[in-house]
């Protein structure tokens, strides 16, 4: 291995690929050759720092000078200033949002402050195609220790229970407890399978993807464990097709823990066998459903099963099947290195442990943070967060996704687990955090994930597939002013049917997102059905662009503009907007410099 | 979804028949075959007609309903072709609240074709899609494998000229 002066971390995760990190690194090579510092300093591709929002995020080690938004063009002052005199570049330092002030290192910013990270420990910290700087890191000294040691499966699972480890994936189940029913059941071939949910669903959700592209060993190593604990020697991950950088590093780090004998046959010299697959979802988001999953990993449609039997007994090709989410998994290894005690002491004591959120929508710092449980919704949007741009009003989060719900601003100091979002009707979620301002409608958000489940329900039960549908047609009559104080009545009661006899848990927490919005916001619901208004200027049906007579100077812009010629008025006189025209497409609005026109 | 039979005529060349013959050799006997086969399919095809569907179901010795069951339960699949330049606009949660919607009404209205379609000298096609995971830069477009974000409407126009 040859030494180094300095690393230069260069972010590689979906975001900051998306905005041209891979063109960093190759300016940052070429630029490296070319001052003659290739044998001093390392350009390293880690996964995702998490502060996605001000991406291309290059770290530079040792100092941990932490640059954002970086460029191509500002490679060559990066190189000649930092790398060859050592002076640290401050124009591009990351900048705190709230204060202003530059950290140089990131651990200092409040966006890190507040955060502790377990399953992310290796996200941005090692290069993920490199299986050597997991090892340096600790990794698979779990499954070293559990092999060597010859530590019984039923110590590996009842350490697991004592960590108080819950899915991750949503639901929250203990994953001690259905290590224990798979561990306990017979199968007729004795055929066992360990699978994994890398089908990340939940729109607006990417945090299973950076584990998987920012640390894809910790998975492997998991996997293996539970392999070892519940007798299995086969495992599947089955991954999104659409996240196609979460895939080649799989298949990497899958090829090197084989080349290194971490997995395949006889493991650590232990005699035991356990190997992986990839299985590549095809975009059907029932497909997170554990039964759909398996029947999807069957090569079927991915329609889900009546419960029980439950996978634990009869799952993938009808055998005795471990089902755990990527977030779950990426817990496991820390859980065995530190002990289940000192995982356990974090946390809240029904909720042990961290939650990683991907952090969307209308706030500063977008991006992926990982939170003790029972952290404050207020410390993850106000602090970590930054809160919402432009001054707006925070006026909820939504959690879940298309299962959650939407915590109100006034619960905004509910402290995030699994108990205290249930009880005010959201969920946990596999971690999708969306933030929403004064400017969303909460009708139409209730109607943007009715459309989602319309789309995705599978089909196969008719209270999933015929109610979904009434719904929409429900919510869409009241965003388009035509509702009335009986289809709310109507909605609800929808609703709670809907939830008692879908067949899978798509089709039950399929209302969620509608409940909760009419049980924290129905003010906003009798807005659009009584008052034909929608309060926050999104639905277009209910929108009127009206022009200020007093405040129009009669420029013409707005007529000029208008797609649909609704818009009369002579130079220098006040203009009018013909309803029965207007499209609502709001150009108007954007192109006066006066501020004449409003909508509402 | 706009999943139904293709009125393009299929034009599959022998040597793509031949390269996808050779992955269902490869994956034949193995359990849940069906699904990597048509992945491959799709890959080598761009789409899954009708001919290609027939040829997995003979190679894997299993109905064409089987088949076509598989392929049309998944929005990755998709039996009409794709345009030149595939345009995915993200319709997930957070790109949706930070208006998404206008994005892609800007991009049917500079194409002139709705969603789920293709343009009519096969140059572009547009699709809505589900999450691309770079929510940090809300909303997000995909031309090809090219990303775009922090989009405005009017910004749509001049990025897809560059596709002309």
């Amino acid at each position: 291995m040859n030494l180094v002066r300095s690393h230069i971390l260069v972010c590689t995760g979906t975001g900051c690929t998306s905005s041209n990190s891979l063109k960093i690194i190759d300016a940052f090579e070429r630029e490296l050759t070319e001052q003659g510092m290739e044998r001093e300093a390392q350009v390293v591709k880690t996964g995702c720092f998490g502060l996605c929002a001000m991406g291309p995020i290059v770290m530079i080690y040792p100092e941990g000078a932490c640059y954002t938004k970086v460029t191509p063009d500002d490679v060559p002052e990066i190189v000649s200033e930092h790398i060859v005199k050592g002076r640290i570049v401050q124009r591009l330092l990351h900048m705190e949002s709230d204060e202003g002030g530059t950290a140089t290192s990131l651990s200092d910013t409040t966006f890190y402050k507040h955060q502790l990270r377990i399953a992310l420990r290796n996200c941005g910290v090692i290069n993920p195609e490199n299986i050597d700087e997991y090892i340096g890191l600790d990794g698979y000294a779990a499954l070293g220790k559990i092999l060597t040691e010859q530590i019984p499966p039923q110590k590996v699972i009842d350490d697991l229970k004592a960590s108080g480890l819950r899915g991750r994936g949503g639901a929250g189940f203990s994953t001690g407890m259905k290590w224990q029913f798979t561990h306990d059941a017979v199968s007729p071939d004795g055929v066992k399978y360990v699978c994994c949910n890398a089908d990340e669903g939940d729109p607006g959700a990417f945090m299973d993807r950076s584990v998987l592209e920012g640390d894809p060993h910790s998975l492997i190593e998991a996997m293996t464990i539970a392999g070892y604990a519940i007798g299995a020697h086969q495992g599947y991950i089955y991954v999104r097709a659409e996240y196609p950088i979460a895939v080649d590093r799989l298949k990497i780090a899958i090829a090197q823990a084989r080349e290194y004998g971490l997995l395949g046959r006889d493991i650590f010299g232990s005699g035991f066998d356990f190997d992986l697959e990839l299985r590549l979802g095809a975009g059907a988001f029932v497909c997170g459903e554990e039964t759909a999953l398996m029947t999807s990993i069957e090569g079927k449609r991915g329609e889900p099963r009546p419960r029980p039997p439950f996978p634990a007994n009869k799952g993938l090709f009808q055998r005795p099947t471990l089902l755990n989410n990527v977030e779950t998994y990426a817990n496991i290894p820390w859980i065995f290195t530190h002990g289940s005690e000192a995982y356990a002491a974090i946390g809240t004591p029904k909720s042990t442990g961290t939650k990683v959120f991907a952090l969307g929508g209308k706030i500063t710092n977008t991006g992926l943070v990982e939170v003790p449980m029972g952290t404050t919704l207020r410390t993850i949007v106000e602090d970590i967060g930054g809160g919402c741009p432009g001054g707006k009003k925070f006026k909820a989060a939504q959690t879940g996704g298309p299962s959650g719900g939407c915590i109100p601003a006034s619960l905004i100091d509910t402290p995030i687990d699994y108990e205290s979002l249930a009880a005010i009707g959201s969920m946990m979620g596999s971690g999708g955090l969306i933030v929403m301002d004064e400017d969303n409608c909460m009708v139409d958000i209730a109607k943007f994930f009715m459309e989602f489940i319309v789309d995705e329900s599978c089909g196969k039960c008719t209270p999933c597939r015929i109610g979904t549908r009434r719904l929409l047609d429900l919510l869409t009559k009241i965003t388009e002013g035509d509702g009335t104080l009986e289809d709310l009545d109507t909605i609800e009661e929808l609703c709670y049917h809907l939830k008692s006899s879908a067949l899978c848990g798509l089709g039950q927490t399929a209302p969620n997102p509608v409940l909760s919005t009419l049980k924290h916001f129905r003010d906003e619901y009798v807005a659009h059905v009584v008052e034909k208004r929608c309060p926050a200027g999104v639905c277009k049906n209910l929108l009127r662009y009206t022009v200020d007579a007093e405040k129009c100077k009669g420029c013409t812009l707005c007529a000029k503009n208008c797609p649909a010629g609704a818009i009369t008025g002579a130079v220098r006189a006040p203009h009018v907007i013909d309803q029965g025209k207007c499209i609502k497409c709001g150009v108007c609005m954007d192109n006066c410099r006066f501020g004449a026109i409003s909508k509402g | 979804m706009p999943n139904c039979k293709t009125v393009v005529p299929y034009n599959g060349t022998p040597e793509q028949e031949l390269r996808l013959r050779e992955i269902i050799a490869e994956h034949k006997g193995q359990p849940g075959a069906t699904m990597p086969v048509l992945q491959a399919a799709q890959e080598i095809f761009g789409y899954l007609p009708e001919e290609v569907q027939i040829i997995v179901a003979e190679g894997l010795e299993i109905p064409l309903s089987e088949v076509y069951g598989v392929a049309s339960f998944y929005a990755q699949f998709s039996m009409n072709p794709k345009g030149q330049h595939r345009i995915s606009v993200c319709l997930g949660t957070a790109c949706y609240v930070k208006g998404a919607a206008d994005i892609l009404s800007a991009v049917e209205q500079k194409l002139g074709i709705k969603t789920g379609s293709i343009t009519k000298d096969g140059k572009f096609s547009l699709d809505a899609c589900r999450c691309v995971g770079a929510c940090g830069l809300a909303p997000v477009m995909m031309v090809g494998s090219d990303v775009y974000g922090r989009l405005t409407p009017d910004q749509v126009g001049p990025i897809l000229d560059k596709y002309e």
